[in-house]
């Protein structure tokens, strides 16, 4: 793959970093909130979506990198869905052969990772762009960033909704657990309350830094 | 001094006529709440005062909090907190653990006005949103109540009160079975008459027992009279406007009235409806939330008439036997619509000509 003529920038740990933290698919793009809200009422579920989505992500990332310029610009939306769809109906085989639990438990939403729009903001962004390894770091990065923010959300929701955390009961028998939390609103509740707190961070932090700046630019 | 010499006043627009401030109209709520508060500790004793004091420090520290927290000046010297927390104290039932009275108060304040902006910006009534949580998140505890008047209410707790945070409510039927009050079930009126057995189930409860406030049901909500008695000082002194109240009764007292006329043997007589669980309540001090109601005389009135029919509605079909909540929630979420839909028309322009401009 190596391609020595080639004018794209190397790859950085930028180029990871950014799907995970500064661009996370779910708390600062907001996008592929159907999955994260539907399926994250348990930590394992969590993982699993978060896993089934980064495999689609990693596999149709490389795919679409590799025949980007093959695609015809005409017809690119429907070959990337293409794309996407089979490494979908793969990773619907593998869960539904390794456990049957977790395949009941994400339901139709498996199915639905195809029109996940991290999926396909990947690969019209990013991976129609840029060669192999670049798209591959990057997709691994929004991967992770992805399993990461519904790893989030579904900790909380098992923890409070169930008094669990990966099934392992946390407080004893006396817990009461809060019902509405592994409730579909409890998936609206948990979001919003994790985006609330990175806001609230990335704000301070913004203040902080425009008050050093001011401090430094006072006195002179 | 001279004579004064005869003197025209000239002011523009608005020309009120005497001043009302935010906490003087929310302190005229909180003493018409008092009588209330008083009587629901009266009728369960320490358990009811155990219960409105939490949800009062939980709804004014969460709003202190979040006042802190954005640098703002703190707004709980406007007294909404304050109705905020005893309100949602006397929609909870009296044996409600008191840890999850604070979570209701902490979600109600934090997720229904601090997140819109404070006083004046909330979409919903922010008692009601805590009380929806806490039934969404612990719909058996929610709905267990114990008996009023019980023996001995003012010196021991109810069982329930005292849990310990985040554990499960001991259960209270034992306790109450223990009590031997006459004919007690663990119901109230409208539970009786949802989930009873046999004809005319809901004729149970004498209508005198729910006007005065006789039954079982949460903590404020029993007594149809005195809520009328001090919602009637708040319109005498101006502070709500009475409309909405008069629709909410109206609206319920015709859907029921139609539904009774309908099949007088499986659905209960009006007045039931109007006196049982928390309709009166709802009507007189929630419903009527100054920011989360229409603006609009008409609209005030379809407000009310929604509320009132939809609670009948939910009452009558829906899983649950209380229904107010819910309507009120969703007058509340329907209400700017309404606002919009009824702007009267601009004095000096003709009817016609307002719908060519919109």
């Amino acid at each position: 793959m190596a391609n020595p003529a080639s004018k794209q920038k190397p790859i950085t740990a930028d180029t990871f970093l950014r799907g995970l933290w500064e661009e996370n698919p779910v708390f600062v793009m907001l996008l592929g909130l159907c999955p994260a809200l539907a399926v994250t009422n348990s930590a394992i579920n969590a993982i699993g979506m978060g896993g089934a989505t980064t495999f689609v992500l990693l596999g149709s990332s490389a795919l679409v990198s590799l025949l980007r310029k093959l695609i015809p610009k005409q017809v690119r939306i429907a070959s990337y869905i293409v794309i996407i769809a089979t490494f979908v109906t793969i990773v619907d085989y593998a869960i539904h052969a390794l456990s049957l639990e977790l395949y009941n438990a994400l339901g139709a939403f498996i199915q639905l990772i195809v029109v996940n729009c991290v999926i396909l903001g990947r690969a019209e962004s990013f991976a129609s762009k840029h060669r192999l390894t670049k798209s591959l770091v990057n997709a691994l990065g929004v991967g992770v960033g992805f399993t990461f923010a519904l790893l989030c959300l579904g900790s909380v929701r098992e923890i409070l909704g169930s008094g669990t955390l990966f099934g392992f009961p946390l407080f004893g028998d006396s817990y009461q657990p809060w019902v509405v939390m592994i409730l579909p609103p409890g998936g609206f509740f948990v979001t919003g309350a994790w985006l609330l707190l990175f806001a609230w961070l990335k704000e301070r932090k913004q203040r902080k830094v425009t008050q050093e700046k001011e401090t430094v630019h006072a006195p002179g | 001094m001279a004579e004064k010499a005869p003197m025209i006043e000239l002011r523009t627009s608005p020309h009120v006529r005497r001043a009302q401030s935010v906490d003087q109209i929310m302190r005229n709520v909180v003493y018409a709440l008092l009588p209330v508060c008083a009587f629901s500790v009266y009728q369960f004793g320490i358990s009811a005062f155990a219960l409105l004091l939490i949800a009062l420090l939980a709804c004014i520290g969460t709003e202190h909090l979040f006042c802190r927290l954005s640098d703002k000046p703190t707004t709980v010297g406007d007294y909404s907190a304050v109705i905020s927390g005893l309100l949602l104290a006397l929609t909870l039932p009296p044996g409600f653990p008191l840890w999850m009275a604070a979570l209701a108060g902490f979600v109600g304040i934090a997720l229904a006005k601090v997140m819109f902006g404070g006083i004046g910006l909330n979409v919903f009534n922010p008692a009601l949103v805590g009380r929806a949580f806490v039934q969404a998140a612990f719909p058996v505890a929610i709905t267990t109540w114990t008996p009023a008047f019980a023996p001995g209410r003012f010196t021991e707790f109810i069982p329930s009160t005292l849990t310990l945070p985040f554990t499960e409510p001991v259960a209270v039927t034992q306790w109450v079975k223990d009590l031997a009050v006459d004919g007690f079930t663990g119901a109230t009126p409208l539970a009786l008459q949802k989930f009873g057995n046999g004809a005319l189930a809901h004729v149970t409860t004498s209508t005198t027992d729910l006007f005065m406030g006789m039954t079982a049901g949460s903590a404020g909500e029993t007594s149809a009279l005195l809520i009328l008695v001090c919602g009637a000082y708040l319109i005498f002194r101006r502070m709500m406007d009475w409309r909405i109240p008069a629709a909410m009764i109206l609206g319920t007292f015709v859907t029921a009235w139609g539904f009774f006329l309908l099949d007088p043997s499986s659905y209960p007589t009006p007045v039931f409806m109007l006196f049982s669980g928390g309709l009166m309540l709802g009507a007189v001090f929630m419903a009527s939330d100054m920011t989360a109601s229409p603006v609009t005389p008409v609209g005030v009135w379809i407000y009310g008439l929604l509320i009132g029919f939809l609670t009948v509605i939910i009452r009558l079909f829906g899983g649950l036997p209380e229904g107010v909540m819910y309507a009120i929630l969703f007058g509340n979420a329907a209400s700017p619509l309404i606002s919009v839909v009824t702007q009267p028309r601009v004095y000096g322009t003709s009817g016609k000509k307002r719908k060519a401009d919109s």
